[in-house]
């Protein structure tokens, strides 16, 4: 299609498109959102009040160093840039800065919120930033997994049920014999189960969205079933040992960003490692390249000479793989026993981070970053005692990945093949 | 969500001939002899599939058998392992339909199992996932809860009142994922998942305040209902079945009655096969998507009603909505988005429920076994090709398992 | 070399596709495979590809059979295919798409990028392919993505290159300069398969036709030895018509007119570039140009499917700028779209639950929200009959109805009643020749009885045979408007590249 821009002479009005009109939409909500930052995060409060972010955690190597900010201040500036944001998008309707100044104004929303939230008391921002970094583990691996599947155009619901059943495995091996057999077997039950996906969607053509519901009503049956069967009497058998973090020296002295982020169990690092990894992969290296093309447009690859079904399998066990990894996090380095619905929704928040950060492994990463934000907000905020009941800070993960999924995502291209079975004749 | 393609021609497969002797409507009645026997036996087998790796399980995980293995006594392990399956299994039967109390155990667990097992189906059948049921059952349920206990009005007019309440508490939970597909593309699985947890976390706190909450507890729980807005039981004072049965069969007709009869299910099932070609025939998909899943959470809100005004303690807990929003898409599947098979797919797990508390009470088998049949039987289902292989049926032509392909009326 | 196809059936079911078909082709020349659609050419052409299984038969190269199981046994066996529709990957670069499959790499398989793009530029030269190896495919005009394929092939050093339908989508000048690459191939040596269902394309190039029909090959001649007319008896079977049918157009005031009218894209790019015209009641306007020049925008526009950012449609004294397709369809406009699968029928429906499809909500066929199925069923059986549909019944799924009879039951749907405004877009597009003979018959009917039509499409002569008055779209505008009578082929395809005389009527 060749791409002709319009003739500068007409004096016919143009009409707004619906990008313009959501940036329009979006221009009135951040307005909207400055009056309210204005009055609760600003007006509401005490001027007197202080908020004290601890920026250093008891144990690290240069202690004590604290931002503190007045807090009716900290609300009035941010919602005086929130009001020139939105004030812009009303304004020009430029919808490329449409998704920016929403993702900014959430950060800044939330950085108003901890100051009314912690006025006049002191508060660890970087231990809630160390916790942002923690649960955005599962979020991130269970996304990654999504990902390989999803470059290949195979739909994995099933992100939930993975973790599920490696965490679960991991504490049964981990309980018997130690650990590196535990986080093995998690590896592989996360693998097979990405094999029984792959099998029902490939071989027999299963709509992949019964499949991976299918494998998440099997996996929580099965987890609890054995928990109550099993884990109930034998109590041993629900204490599999914890992967205690490895602090790497010298970058982990770095005050802020190394409790963030070189103070951690290998499952963080491997995180990071594995991002890496696939980016390279895909983008780089002849599997990558095959791989994309079966999820883009599958005939084209199989007329290459390319084998569609085999590339699929293999990356959605490949997925599989991550996944396990991420279930073995959960047991193996969080709580270090399990529950019923250990999981509690976090593979679907992983899909919504898949979808908001674009399948692409350095935007998965960071939309893992900013749901484990969410999460971590919820918890550090039952700390502090605000005037909120718990039940809507639980609800906080979930309002928030309904905003990414509805509003943030805009026109999201997923690979072209997503979701559609390939038929050889 | 793709629709791939519609299924091959079958002028090849013409009906086999009547076996000698029976007549005409036998064949249509029991299905054997011709395609649609196969369509009956694949998910005959398919339960009974389910229920034999079912068995597997209970065996291999009997821990006491484990200990007489490794005790050195195979042939005691293997007795226990057969008593352990056996027990459950026996169970399992009897709570189901052992008695005319089982029955009526099942005809109750099944209530709001074919109602929630409605609203998934319609929304298959406009090729919507609503994973919502559960958060639907539980803003409908909230409603009804409290038309139930503020006011006081002739039963007649008091339960009509409070199904109408849940309708439209379940239609706007339903409604808001269905809007935001429609003029956002956000997809409905994640949507209606996280307003699951939503609505869960906010009737825990709902429960709590002293509006709501039950003088003198602490805990998440809601005073009674008026006993006016109490759905009578039907089989008598003491059989737990109750007017909420009637009350499904009847949603049952109409759902038939909408996707297949009105104009507005033509314009549902329109939208599930070819929305594009929807959209150019004049029909509103946006219309159609939120539509569908307001009637879709509405009929999710009655069976969050049922589960307030239809058992003990007629009263708002904790999550009372249970697993039925997930067990509702696997009878949505088994029953193929259609309205009997939902309803003869929702007989068959309320059975599953009822005889699961048997086999729980009576041989100390964990209630959560039956998820994991119903998990295999999902699967096999929509693998029909699977249950064949396994059983050495003749293949058919193999169509791929589009969700939306239900039995066309 | 020889590569020979002997004794090929192919059977799918309900169809036989290919029935006991002979086929050769020797390196250094040009065989034309003509059909018309459904004939079974591009089935025996994936066979050959390794894309098809055969049921019975052989392949054999130079007498040594061959097993072609999977593309890359073809690939192997240095045979090469540019599809019709094209394979190449929309969001990768030139230089991924040609190498997919046989990537020069290194350790781990991390893909050597220069190597790459160097070995385009060099085919590209060497056989005239201008091509950027760094442009993004989905950006590229239709005729340079057609050379990406073509050095994929080369690439893979095919000694035969099989075309399916190549003239397609390309304007006449973009033909001429294919058929010069063609030669150009020919004179390397390399064995060529062209398919086609054009008539006039085989004699201009080929050394050699076989013609298909119904599954079987029926003649092979050279192209000294017969004419167009002959060419079209052998492909149908029978004697064809290859004129439209038509009396002078009696056209009286504008029914549709459009002003101004501007219409962006799904990329937010303009396709409809400030576009005015108007079709009168009683005549037909075509609208010719290569796909992808603003032409489905604008139908989608008229139609209501598709917001306009500037500019009025109206038809009648209405304005219907911006309005609804069923307010749109209530106004007696009749709208075949161009893509009948996706958009005009909806295939795991019946053939009546389809004839319905847009009027179920209306009388007789729904009172309120009941709907009466009696109804439908009855107009429907009537329809079917008076519209040639060929099926057994009205309650088979639309899926299993051919490409024509699919086709004529939206033209029923559509012109079951009195017609004001005609729509259709690309209205014979892959059927076959007595489906399309029907249709045209019917448009030109609906013409005689006062209707105002618009046809768009791409297939030149079709265009040019129908239309009253002829216009040219290129990038979005109209750039042309032509005497379908007088003008020749070459001022057309001058137009459609973008070349138009200066005067521009409406």
């Amino acid at each position: 299609m060749t791409a002709v821009t319009a003739t500068a002479d007409t004096k016919v009005k143009r009409r707004a498109t619906a990008e313009e009109r959501r940036a329009r939409i979006a221009g009135v909500v951040l307005i909207l959102l400055a009056a309210f930052v204005l009055w609760a995060f600003g007006l509401n409060v005490d001027g007197d009040l202080d908020a004290t972010f601890r920026l250093a955690l008891p144990t690290d190597r240069f202690t004590d160093i604290n931002w503190v900010v007045n807090s009716q201040l900290l609300g009035f500036i941010v919602a005086a840039i929130l009001a020139f944001l939105g004030g812009r998008q009303l304004r020009t309707a430029n919808f490329k800065w449409t998704n920016v100044s929403i993702a900014v104004a959430m950060g800044l929303f939330a950085l108003a919120f901890l100051g009314w939230a912690a006025a006049g008391e002191s508060f660890s921002l970087v231990g809630m930033l160390r916790s942002t970094v923690l649960l955005s583990v599962p979020v991130t691996l269970g996304a990654l997994c999504g990902l390989m599947g999803e470059r290949v155009a195979i739909i994995n619901i099933g992100i939930e049920g993975q973790l599920l059943t490696s965490a679960f495995v991991a504490v049964i091996l981990g309980s018997a014999f130690n650990i590196w057999v535990a986080l093995l077997g998690a590896v592989l039950t996360g693998g097979i189960l990405g094999w029984v996906l792959a099998v029902l969607a490939i071989r027999y053509r299963v709509d992949q969205i019964i499949a991976g519901v299918a494998i998440n009503i099997f996996a929580l049956g099965l987890t609890s079933f054995m928990a109550s069967r099993v884990l109930a009497d034998s109590q041993s058998l629900n204490a599999p040992g914890r992967i205690s973090p490895y602090a790497i020296p010298f970058l982990s002295d770095i005050p802020l960003l190394g409790p963030m982020f070189f103070d951690h169990s290998l499952f963080v690092y491997g995180m990071f490692g594995l991002v890496l990894l696939v980016h390279l992969g895909l983008f780089y290296t002849r599997w990558g390249l095959r791989s994309r093309a079966v999820g883009e447009h599958p005939k084209a690859a199989d007329t290459m000479g390319i084998n569609v079904f085999r590339t699929r399998y293999i990356n959605v066990i490949l997925g599989g793989f991550i996944a396990g990894f991420g279930g073995a996090f959960l047991t193996l380095s969080q709580v270090a026993r399990f529950e019923e619905n250990l999981t509690a929704g976090v593979g679907f928040i992983a899909l919504a981070a898949l979808i908001f950060g674009r399948w692409r492994p350095f935007g998965v990463l960071a939309a893992g970053l900013v749901f484990g934000f969410a999460r971590a907000l919820q918890t550090k905020l039952g700390i502090l005692g605000i005037p909120v009941p718990s039940e809507f800070l639980l609800m906080i993960p979930y309002i928030v990945t309904i905003i990414v999924v509805a509003g943030l995502v805009g026109h999201a291209r997923p690979p072209a093949a997503d979701g559609q079975p390939y038929i050889k004749q | 969500m793709s629709d791939s393609g519609g299924m091959p021609a079958d002028q090849e497969n013409p009906e086999p001939e009547a076996p000698s002797g029976e007549p005409d409507w036998f064949r249509r009645v029991t299905g054997i002899g011709s395609s649609l026997g196969q369509s009956l036996m694949v998910p005959a087998l398919a339960l009974v599939t389910a229920l034999v790796i079912g068995a597997v399980i209970i065996a291999v995980t009997d821990v006491d058998a484990w200990r007489a293995w490794t005790d050195e006594s195979p042939g005691e392990a293997l007795s226990m392992m057969w008593a352990s399956i056996t027990d459950g299994y026996k169970a399992l039967f009897r709570g189901s339909l052992g008695s005319r109390n089982a029955i009526s155990e099942t005809l109750f667990a099944a209530t709001p199992l074919i109602i929630a097992g409605l609203a998934v189906a319609v929304g298959f059948r406009a090729g919507l996932f609503n994973i919502g049921v559960n958060g639907q059952m539980h803003m409908g349920g909230l409603v009804a809860i409290y038309l139930g206990f503020t006011l006081s009005l002739p039963a007649v007019i008091h339960v009509p009142v409070v199904l109408l309440g849940a309708v439209i508490g379940g239609a706007i939970w339903g409604g808001i994922p269905g809007l935001l597909r429609a003029k956002t593309g956000a997809h409905e699985v994640i949507t209606t998942i996280m307003l699951n947890f939503v609505a869960l976390f906010f009737v825990d706190y709902v429960l709590t305040t002293s509006f709501y909450q039950e003088q003198g507890r602490l805990d998440p729980i809601s005073k009674p209902v008026d006993a006016s807005a109490r759905l009578p039981r039907i089989f008598g004072g003491d059989f737990r079945v109750h007017l909420g049965f009637l009350i499904a069969l009847a949603l049952v007709a109409f759902v038939y009655w909408l996707l297949f009869k009105s104009s507005i299910g033509f314009e549902f099932r329109a939208v599930g096969f070819n929305p594009d070609a929807a959209r150019y025939a004049g029909m509103s998909v946006v219309a159609v998507f939120v539509a569908v899943m307001a009637v879709s959470g509405a009929l999710g809100g009655i069976a969050g009603a049922n589960q307030i005004i239809g058992l003990e303690p007629f009263r708002g807990t904790t999550n009372f909505a249970a697993i039925i929003g997930f067990d509702a898409i696997a009878l949505a599947l088994l029953g193929r988005s259609h309205p009997v098979g939902v309803l003869w797919a929702g007989l068959l797990f309320g059975g599953l429920r009822a005889g699961g508390r048997a086999m729980q009470g009576e041989a100390g088998i964990p209630i959560d076994l039956v998820l994991v049949v119903q998990a295999l039987i999902i699967v096999l289902i929509a693998a029909p090709d699977l249950v064949r292989a396994l059983y050495r049926l003749k293949p058919e032509e193999a169509a791929a398992t589009q969700l939306t392909k239900g039995w066309d009326a | 070399m020889r590569l020979e196809l002997r004794g090929i059936t192919k059977r799918f079911p309900g169809v036989l596709a290919n029935d006991d078909v002979n086929f050769s082709v020797n390196t250094g020349e040009i065989v034309a495979l003509l059909g018309e659609n459904g004939a079974g050419k591009t089935t025996l052409m994936n066979i050959l590809y390794g894309l098809y299984s055969h049921d019975e038969g052989e392949i054999l190269l130079d007498g040594e059979p061959l097993e072609l199981a999977e593309p890359s046994d073809a690939i192997a066996a240095g045979i090469g295919m540019v599809h019709q529709h094209f394979m190449l990957v929309p969001v990768f670069t030139v230089a991924e798409n040609v190498i997919l499959g046989v990537e020069p790499a290194g350790t781990a398989g991390w893909i050597d990028q220069k190597a790459a793009k160097n070995s385009v530029r060099e085919i590209s030269s060497r056989y005239s392919l201008e091509v950027d190896p760094d442009a993004i495919v989905e950006d590229l005009p239709v005729g340079v993505q057609q050379r990406v394929e073509i050095i994929k092939v080369l690439l893979r050093e095919a000694r035969f290159v099989v075309f399916d339908e190549p003239t397609a989508v390309l304007t006449p000048q973009e033909v001429d300069a294919f058929f010069e690459i063609l030669a150009g191939l020919k004179a390397d040596g390399k064995g060529i398969v062209f398919i086609t269902h054009k008539l006039k394309e085989p004699l201009e190039v080929a050394d050699r036709i076989v013609v298909m029909r119904d599954g079987r090959t029926v003649g092979e001649v050279a192209p000294s030895d017969v004419d167009e007319d002959g060419l079209a008896e052998l492909m149908v079977g029978r004697p064809v018509e290859l004129v439209v049918e038509k009396s002078a157009s009696a056209a009286i005031e504008p029914v549709l007119v459009i002003d101004r009218l501007t219409v962006l894209d799904d990329r937010d790019q303009v396709a409809v570039d400030d576009v005015s015209f108007s079709v009168k009641a009683g005549e037909i306007v075509g609208i010719a140009g290569v796909q992808g020049n603003g032409q489905t925008e604008l139908v989608e526009s008229i139609t209501g499917l598709r917001p306009s950012v500037a500019g009025t449609v109206f038809i009648g004294d209405e304005d219907v700028t911006g309005a609804s397709p069923r307010h749109i369809h209530r106004m007696a406009v009749a709208h075949v779209p161009e893509d009948r699968q996706k958009s005009g029928l909806v295939l795991s429906f019946t053939i009546f639950e389809n004839m319905v499809l847009d009027s179920y909500y209306d009388r007789p066929f729904s009172r309120g929200v009941q709907m009466d199925w009696g109804e439908v069923r009855k107009a429907a059986d009537r329809l079917v009959k008076e519209y040639e549909v060929k099926t057994p019944a009205i309650d088979v799924p639309l899926s299993s109805l051919s490409g024509g009879n699919q086709q004529k039951v939206i033209v029923a749907r559509e012109f079951n009643r009195d017609v004001k405004l005609v729509i259709a877009s690309q209205p014979t597009r892959g059927i076959d020749v007595g489906s399309i003979e029907y249709i045209h018959g019917r448009i030109v009917q609906e013409r005689d009885e006062g209707a105002a039509v618009l046809i768009v499409s791409s297939e030149l002569d079709e265009v040019t045979a129908l239309s009253d008055r002829l216009l040219v779209m290129f990038g979005g505008k109209v750039v042309a408007e032509f005497d379908p009578d007088t003008v020749t082929t070459h001022e057309i395809g001058l137009a459609m590249l973008g070349s138009a005389p200066a005067d521009i009527s409406t």
